[in-house]
Order: C-alpha cells, then sequence, then structure tokens
C-alpha cells in the first residue's frame, strides 16, 4: 500500500487522497489579462517529467495541502500546507 | 512437421526474411526525421513515401518499435464520436483500417465485433440515445438497444450486474466497433515504410532538437547529430519530454492506464462489452484472451507500473457482469501512457517553429487513429500546412480557446 503524509493527519494510504493538479500562481497576481495569457493559463501545463509541486486533498479531514513528488519515480519527497514551506521543511 | 520447418532447424542463418532491415549507422542528413517508432510514426514513414515520394527518412525508437501506445492499448477501433471533427477523422481510420491487411498483405486480424457501451441508469441511457442521434446525423453505424439484444447478444452477460451494481438498462450498439492484434499494425507500416526506403534505426534516443531562428536545423541523439528540417514528434505519452527540448508549451498532462489479459478461453465473447459506470471494457482476443482496461490512473505518472488496485476493480468489475469467470486467472497486466489533452481531442499538424509537426494529445483514443494519423501527418509535413482532416485539432486551437469537445472520445472514465 502507498503511503502519503498528510501535514495535519499523517502518514495515511493513498487510497485517502485526490490528486488536485499542479500548483500554479494565482492568476488574479498577474497584471496583464490578455487573452493568449489567460488562455495559457487556463490550459497549458507543466506536464514534463520531473519533480513537480501538487495540490493533494485528504478526503476524510478536507485538509488540502502541498506535495513535492517526483512524477516519473513516484516517489512523494516532502508535504506540507500551502504557504508553509519553509518552516515544515 | 513441415519440412521446411526442419530445415531451418538444420540451416545457420535464419532464411525467414526480417520484417525490415536494421541500419548500421544514421546518415548525416535526412530529409525528415520522425521521432517515435510507434504506429503513428511508422504510419506518417509509410505515407510520406507512398503518396509524396518522400524516402530520405529516419525513423527514431528509442526502444523497439510498437513498444509504447501500440502495443499496451486494448487493440479496439471505432467512431461513435459526437464531434463532426473527431466523426469524420475517425470514420477515415475506420475505412483505412478495413483495407489495411491488403494493402500490407500482412493480416492484421481485423476483426468487427460490434462494439456494446452499457447504460447502467436512465440517465445514462438518455446520454446513449443521445449519442446514437449524434452519429446518426453524422451517418455513423450507431442505436440505442434493448436488454433483451443485449441478452440475445450476449448471452453471458447477468444484466443485473449480481444486483452488487445497478442493472443495465440498454446500451449503445456500434456494429462496426472492431478488434485488430496492434502490434501487427506496427510491423505493418514499418515493413511497407522500410520497403519503400525509409530506415527505422531503433535503440536510439532523441536527446535534443536543434531550432535555429525558429526553424528546425536537425537532431541530437545518442548516436550523434543529424541535419533535417522536418521532424515530426509522435511520441504520444513521453511528448513532454520533446516539446520541452523545444520550448513549446502545451496542455498536455500523462496519465497512466492500465490493462489486464486473463488466461485463455475457448472463444465465448463475440462482442466488445464497455461499462462506463464499471470503469471496464473488455473483448476476446484471437488467442481467446480476454482482455480488458480500466480508466486512468486518477493522479499524474510518467511511469508504466501496474498496481494492485486496478487488478482488483477491474476483476470486481469482470465479475458483475460474467460471474461465471470466477476461477479464470489473469495472466498478466500492464501500463501505458494517456497524454491527455483537456478537450479529449489530440493535437496534431504544424507548431510555431518552422519544421516542426507534432503528433500527440493520443490520450485513450490513439490506436483506432493509427492509419488516419499518419495519412493525414505525412500530408501535413510533405505540404507544410495542416491537413483538412486535423486542421481543427492544431495546437494553436488553446490560445483561440477553440476547442473540440470530444465527450466521445474514450468510452470510460472523464
Amino acid at each position: 500500500m502507498k503511503i502519503l503524509n498528510c501535514p495535519i493527519n499523517g502518514p495515511r494510504p493513498l487510497q485517502e487522497f485526490h490528486f488536485g493538479g499542479e500548483l500554479r500562481p494565482n492568476p488574479l497576481d498577474r497584471k496583464d489579462g490578455a487573452d493568449a495569457d489567460w488562455a495559457d493559463y487556463v490550459f497549458n501545463r507543466d506536464g514534463e517529467p520531473g519533480v513537480k509541486r501538487e495540490w493533494w486533498y485528504h478526503i476524510p479531514s478536507g485538509t488540502w495541502f502541498i506535495a513535492e513528488r517526483d512524477n516519473v519515480t513516484d516517489q512523494f519527497q516532502r508535504t506540507y500546507l500551502y504557504g508553509a514551506e519553509q518552516t515544515d521543511g | 512437421m513441415p519440412y521446411r520447418l526442419l530445415k531451418y532447424a538444420l540451416h545457420k542463418d535464419h532464411p525467414e526474411p526480417r520484417m525490415f532491415r536494421a541500419p548500421e549507422r544514421l546518415k548525416e542528413e535526412y530529409d525528415a526525421v520522425i521521432i517515435g517508432g510507434g504506429g503513428h510514426g511508422l504510419g506518417a514513414a509509410y505515407y510520406l513515401a507512398k503518396e509524396h515520394g518522400i524516402t530520405s527518412v529516419a525513423v527514431l525508437e528509442k526502444g523497439y518499435i510498437g513498444g509504447g501506445g501500440t502495443g499496451r492499448n486494448t487493440a479496439i477501433v471505432r467512431s461513435n464520436y459526437l464531434t463532426p471533427e473527431g466523426a469524420r477523422f475517425y470514420q477515415e481510420s475506420v475505412d483505412l483500417f478495413r483495407d489495411l491487411s491488403r494493402e500490407f498483405n500482412f493480416n492484421l486480424f481485423y476483426s468487427e465485433r460490434g462494439h456494446f457501451t452499457l447504460a447502467h441508469s436512465p440517465a445514462s441511457l438518455n446520454t446513449q440515445r443521445w449519442r446514437a442521434e449524434v452519429n446518426k446525423h453524422l451517418g455513423i453505424d450507431s442505436e440505442v438497444v434493448d436488454r433483451a439484444f443485449i441478452k440475445k447478444t450476449v448471452p453471458e452477460i447477468d444484466l443485473d450486474a449480481g444486483g452488487h451494481q445497478a442493472p443495465i438498462y440498454g446500451a449503445l450498439y456500434h456494429p462496426p466497433g472492431a478488434i485488430a492484434r496492434h502490434d501487427a499494425v506496427a510491423w505493418g507500416y514499418a515493413r511497407g515504410a522500410d520497403q519503400r526506403g525509409a530506415e527505422i534505426h531503433q535503440q536510439t534516443a532523441v536527446t535534443g532538437v536543434e531550432v535555429r531562428d525558429g526553424e528546425v536545423a536537425g537532431v541530437h541523439t545518442d548516436k550523434g547529430f543529424i541535419k533535417t528540417r522536418k521532424v515530426l514528434s509522435a511520441v504520444a505519452g513521453w511528448t513532454t519530454s520533446i516539446t520541452r527540448m523545444v520550448g513549446l508549451r502545451t496542455p498536455l498532462v500523462i496519465h497512466p492506464l492500465q490493462a489486464l489479459v486473463t488466461e485463455p478461453l475457448k472463444p465465448w465473447l463475440n462482442s466488445i462489452v464497455v461499462s462506463a459506470s464499471l470503469h471496464l471494457y473488455m473483448s476476446q482476443s484471437s488467442r481467446g484472451e480476454l482482455v480488458a482496461g480500466a480508466s486512468l490512473d486518477p493522479y499524474e505518472l510518467i511511469s508504466m507500473r501496474s498496481t494492485l488496485d486496478f487488478a482488483e476493480g477491474m476483476s470486481a468489475g469482470m465479475l458483475d457482469l460474467f460471474p461465471f469467470l470466477g476461477d479464470v486467472k489473469i495472466l498478466r497486466q500492464w501500463a501505458g501512457l494517456c497524454d491527455m489533452t483537456p478537450d479529449f481531442s489530440p493535437i496534431m499538424g504544424t507548431t510555431p517553429i518552422k519544421g516542426f509537426y507534432i503528433d500527440a494529445g493520443w490520450g485513450t483514443w490513439g490506436f483506432k487513429a493509427t492509419p488516419v494519423s499518419g495519412k493525414t501527418m505525412a500530408w501535413t509535413m510533405a505540404n507544410d500546412h495542416d491537413h483538412e482532416l486535423i486542421k481543427a485539432f492544431n495546437l494553436s486551437r488553446f490560445g483561440r480557446f477553440q476547442l473540440v469537445g470530444e465527450k466521445g472520445a474514450a468510452s470510460v472514465g472523464h
């Protein structure tokens, strides 16, 4: 069984989690609003191989958090609550 | 035992001709380089030579031909799609498939079985009715059938799914739905391309694509640099590694999709049976194995690992429909990579980089498109603009917000 470490609930089986896609900059932080930029934000993704920062959701407790995961080896490197990257190393 | 076989046993060299040559080294320059020796890439090489007279072509394959999506899908061919763009495109593919064995002089075991998409709720049956009407409007043989018809055609099915799942209310039935020997499609195209002068280089990995002033200038490989002005990326699940080399942003994300086969049984299942509710599609191969596939794995991964979750889930679904399979063993399971687009349509054709062509976004619908993709991509490369059938699938559609929402793309799991 694959285990993922929820920052609130500790190690839990992967079946309790839902994948939420890559962590992307908040679009409201963007100064521009050109169609091409919006299209890039809406559709394009970083689907390349490597270590990714992703949203994950612990279903039983309703916890959204960030996981750093290698999308080739499927190894989770670390998990932390959004914004807590520095303290929860 | 035939004498021929005995003679082979005593002979030093194997007298059967190889399907295609294995060139010793790469040339310095080709008119076109195709990255990826799957059905799509080999198909493009075949049609480039056959229909456009372009024979100075190298197909570069980092593994062995047909070892990616081509050899990992569940070999289903159908055309009951929902957008006019998709329906026209896949109908052309079915038409090409039907003639392919004869064209190759090589038996692909193309076998029309009839394709059921089961509806486990009245709402689902309404959706199937809508699909059937859209299909008919687009000239595709497709209709809604009732329980009695399903039971008559597939007598072994439990229409009430053992009471564990919602019962079957009816199905969308697509008589031309077929299966084919998928690796033979790659070999057939490989042999045809090779006979016409194209070179197939297996065990040759692309490490970079040289772009100068917005134009393709060549390809770096682990066996040296090749000069060329035209490059086709036909690597499906590995597309994001190639687009990274040329700095092209795409919407593609990669998910594995798993499938399995059981031990061989005597022929009993003629039809292709799909249940979206059970995340299951299955058919019986010409070897007698039941071939079954699932929906996508639930998160992005560029790896072809298998999971126990899948084997358990798939077995449960198969037993709900066909309880008598309880004693049948799973022979093997595997995964293939699906490069998913947000609208479930492929990404095909020209790109902002002159001479760089893309054939990607094949998600769960790539095998059935093999002949038409090869043909239209060859045309696109030869003429340097998009073939009529694939105009709607250009990468630029996302920048224009002109998606081709293809809800009929995969049978399950979107």
